[in-house]
């Protein structure tokens, strides 16, 4: 039987060239996002890198409550059986304006914490019911230090990876599995404006990596690429009354 | 703007001059309209091109690697649709498993679907299969005035025709519908035969017009007098279903990472290789069973190798002549060159067949075509090209676009007669360096 896989934020760079790889592997495989005419693009696009079927969840907005829940409900009752749920979708809001801005403060919350907790709750009840799974979120290297330049989007993915540790730990003694993912820096459409240097990776290597963290490493926590743990260690080091006086 | 974006650092062309400024922006969708960081636009794939065509100095350059998806492929027609940046390396490992085939490939398989479209680029089966634009079904350009049209030949069907070898002028091709070409295997049955001169490259191009889909010649430029000509004459078929396995090496496990210095490719290494070249050729032919990739890609082994010649880059020269008895003005080129002091380290030689170009701007017509790259040493390496187009525009030839950084305004202008039906369809929004470069009207600078 071919593995199933279903994908919150498909269309995002990262996600869809991770649903590559298991393409190749003739997956089943399930997509959720917001844009139909991008997802049936996908859908085609997989089903030729040999997926063996792919179903489309569109309207998933990640800002609105029932559409999390209604697509979740969707998925298990059309796949019965899901093995594995990446969680990819998020947003790197302006960092300025959500100082000024509360709507923006609120909306990065929303989508990068708040709905991804509500929705690992929901995909957890449906793992719990069939007894294993592994449950995938795609976070941020930025939540492990606060940084003047993107605290906001940090504090969201830090908040996120304390959620996980959390879940983890509840989830583990009943055999399903959560993988925290932290990508450092990927060419995406989301860095479109960071201008790119030597530690950024293309979201096709992303992809490979998370693929292969996702169904090899009994891991818990994964670094995309894995350089980042020794990069993050060295940074969570510095002691606050140094960090604090640093231009980051 | 939507779905398209992202600075990275900025690409260069394959022969890695001029040297530009240009804002970049990633097209991540074939949803996406185009960016609005202003005109003028010009689309860049996997800059293959060698000169300034994939180039917008001051402009903005949509960088289409990312429109990789396929849309449909029937393995019982052979028809495929894809976005325009699928590469043909990518279109090989996908289709060759099923028993098929691009219809025309060039010397490299690192070429997108949009680059082989916008410079209606030619193979080694010209004689026999035209141009990659003769296979392509239809595709969907996206215009500045944000229309999206199907362009084929019942459809738009003037637009299609300037966008096939229209150099990227008449708008961002999003996805394109091709023929593929049916084969029983990856191999082919190839055949190296020794040339001593000309006659003997006529003689074998005649011979094996109809007996062999895949014909090219290669070249030692440094011969003179009667040796000009010498070579090496390639032909080859797909093999038949009962051919024996043949494996690929893949590229080597290194590429070139940085500036080799520019003297390395000189006149005594250039010929160090010809000699060796010549010797690969066992006895006067050597006829065996090969893996496609060596046969259709032999640079693609070294990645990067254009940085051998050195940070100033290098210049192609490709010209098309028509075919004149025994070659008159090939061999007038060829002593040319010879005279110069200039070596080229690969010279390509190859008949182009009868069909009627694809394209109002494709450069292959009836005639011969030669290839020659030159490293760039300044101002006698444009001398001697000067020269060339020269020869060329006396025979009525055409010089190549697609690998050109330093044609005359005049040279386009002979190259191409059907010009001004094209620029009725260019879209006003969308220029290159080069086409700026070949129109540019002295009298205003
Ligand atoms: C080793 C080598 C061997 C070669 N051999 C041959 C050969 O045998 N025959 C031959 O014909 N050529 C040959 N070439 C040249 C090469 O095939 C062409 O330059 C080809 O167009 C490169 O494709 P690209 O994707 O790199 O396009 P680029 O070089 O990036 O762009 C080429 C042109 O296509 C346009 N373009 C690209 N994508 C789009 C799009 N989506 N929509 C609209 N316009 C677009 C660009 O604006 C530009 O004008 C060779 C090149 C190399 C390096
Ligand atoms: N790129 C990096 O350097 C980097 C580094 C670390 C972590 N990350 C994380 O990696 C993940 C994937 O991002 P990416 O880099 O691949 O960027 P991306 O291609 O821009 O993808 C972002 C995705 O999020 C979706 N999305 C945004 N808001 C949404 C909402 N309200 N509801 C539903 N979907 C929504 C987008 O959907 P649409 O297609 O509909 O817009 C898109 O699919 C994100 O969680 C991001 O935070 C990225």
């Amino acid at each position: 039987m071919s593995d199933t896989v279903l994908i919150f934020g498909a269309t995002s760079a990262m996600a869809l060239h991770t649903a590559r790889n298991f393409a190749a592997q003739h997956a089943n495989l399930a997509l959720a996002g917001r844009d139909r005419q991008r997802l049936e693009a996908l859908a085609e696009d997989l089903k030729i890198r040999g997926a063996q079927q792919v179903e489309i969840f569109p309207g998933f907005d990640a800002e609105d409550e029932t559409t999390i829940l209604k697509t979740v409900e969707a998925a298990w009752k059309s796949l019965e059986t899901i093995r594995h749920v990446l969680i990819a979708y998020g947003t790197l809001p302006d960092q300025s304006k959500a100082e000024s801005d509360a709507a923006v403060l609120r909306s990065a919350v929303e989508v990068n914490y708040f709905s991804v907790a509500g929705l690992c709750h929901a995909v957890a009840d449906r793992m719990l019911e069939q007894g294993s799974g592994t449950l995938s979120v795609i976070s941020s290297v930025a939540g492990l230090r606060g940084r003047q330049s993107n605290y906001v989007y940090g504090s969201a993915k830090g908040g996120l990876n304390l959620f996980l540790q959390g879940l983890r730990n509840r989830l583990h003694p009943k055999g399903i599995r959560v993988l925290t993912l932290l990508p450092g820096f990927v060419d995406t459409p989301m860095t479109r404006d960071v201008p790119k240097g030597p530690l950024f990776i293309s979201a096709e290597k992303a992809g490979s990596l998370i693929h292969k963290a996702m169904t090899r490493k009994k891991a818990d926590v994964v670094y995309v690429p894995g350089f980042w743990r020794v990069i993050m260690t060295v940074i969570r080091s510095i002691p606050e009354p140094v960090f604090k006086k640093l231009k980051l | 703007m939507e779905g398209a974006a992202g600075m990275t650092s900025t690409p260069e062309s394959w022969g890695r001059l001029p040297k530009v400024t240009q804002t970049c922006r990633t097209v991540y969708s074939r949803f996406a309209t185009l960016p609005d960081t202003g005109a003028p636009f010009l689309a860049h794939g996997l800059g293959r091109s060698y000169g300034d065509s994939c180039l917008n100095d001051q402009g903005t350059l949509l960088l289409t690697r990312p429109l990789d998806q396929w849309i449909a492929l029937d393995t019982a027609s052979g028809i495929l649709e894809c976005e325009a940046g699928v590469s043909l390396a990518e279109i090989l490992t996908r289709v060759v498993p099923e028993g098929w085939f691009p219809p025309v490939t060039p010397g490299t398989k690192h070429v997108t679907v949009g680059g082989a479209i916008a410079n209606d680029v030619h193979g080694k089966n010209h004689h026999v299969a035209g141009t990659f634009g003769a296979h392509v079904l239809g595709f969907e350009l996206l215009r500045s005035d944000g229309s999206r049209a199907w362009c084929s030949r019942t459809e738009n069907a003037a637009r299609f025709r300037a966008t096939i070898g229209g150099l990227g002028l008449t708008g961002l091709i999003t996805r394109a519908r091709i023929q593929l070409k049916s084969i029983a295997n990856p191999v082919i049955d190839e055949e190296q035969i020794r040339m001593r001169n000309l006659e003997d490259f006529f003689r074998l191009a005649d011979e094996s017009d109809s007996t062999h889909e895949y014909t090219v010649a290669w070249l030692d430029t440094l011969a003179t007098g009667d040796r000009i000509g010498t070579g090496v004459f390639m032909r080859g078929n797909h093999a038949g279903p009962d051919a024996p396995a043949k494996k690929i090496k893949g590229p080597l496990p290194v590429s070139v990472p940085v500036d080799a210095p520019s003297f390395l490719l000189n006149r005594q290494s250039i010929k160090l290789f010809n000699t060796l070249y010549a010797r690969k050729v066992k006895g006067e032919r050597h006829r065996g069973f090969t893996h496609y990739e060596p046969f259709f890609y032999p640079l693609d082994v070294l990645p990067g190798w254009n940085k051998l010649y050195g940070g100033r880059g290098f210049f192609q020269h490709q010209c098309v002549v028509p075919r004149d008895g025994s070659g008159g003005p090939i061999r007038d080129i060829l002593e040319t060159i010879s005279r110069s002091g200039e070596a080229s380290f690969l010279a390509v030689l190859k008949c182009f067949g009868s069909a009627p170009p694809e394209g109002l701007m494709s450069f292959p017509r009836e005639g011969v075509t030669l290839a020659l790259d030159f490293p760039n040493r300044g101002t006698p390496t444009r001398e001697l090209m000067d020269e060339l187009d020269h020869i060329v525009l006396q025979n009525g030839g055409a010089v190549y676009p697609a690998k050109d950084a330093r044609m005359a305004p005049e040279t386009f202008r002979k190259s191409f007669p059907a010009l001004d039906a094209f620029q009725a369809e260019i879209d006003p929004a969308f220029s290159s360096c080069f086409y700026r470069r070949v129109t540019a009207n002295p009298n205003q600078e």
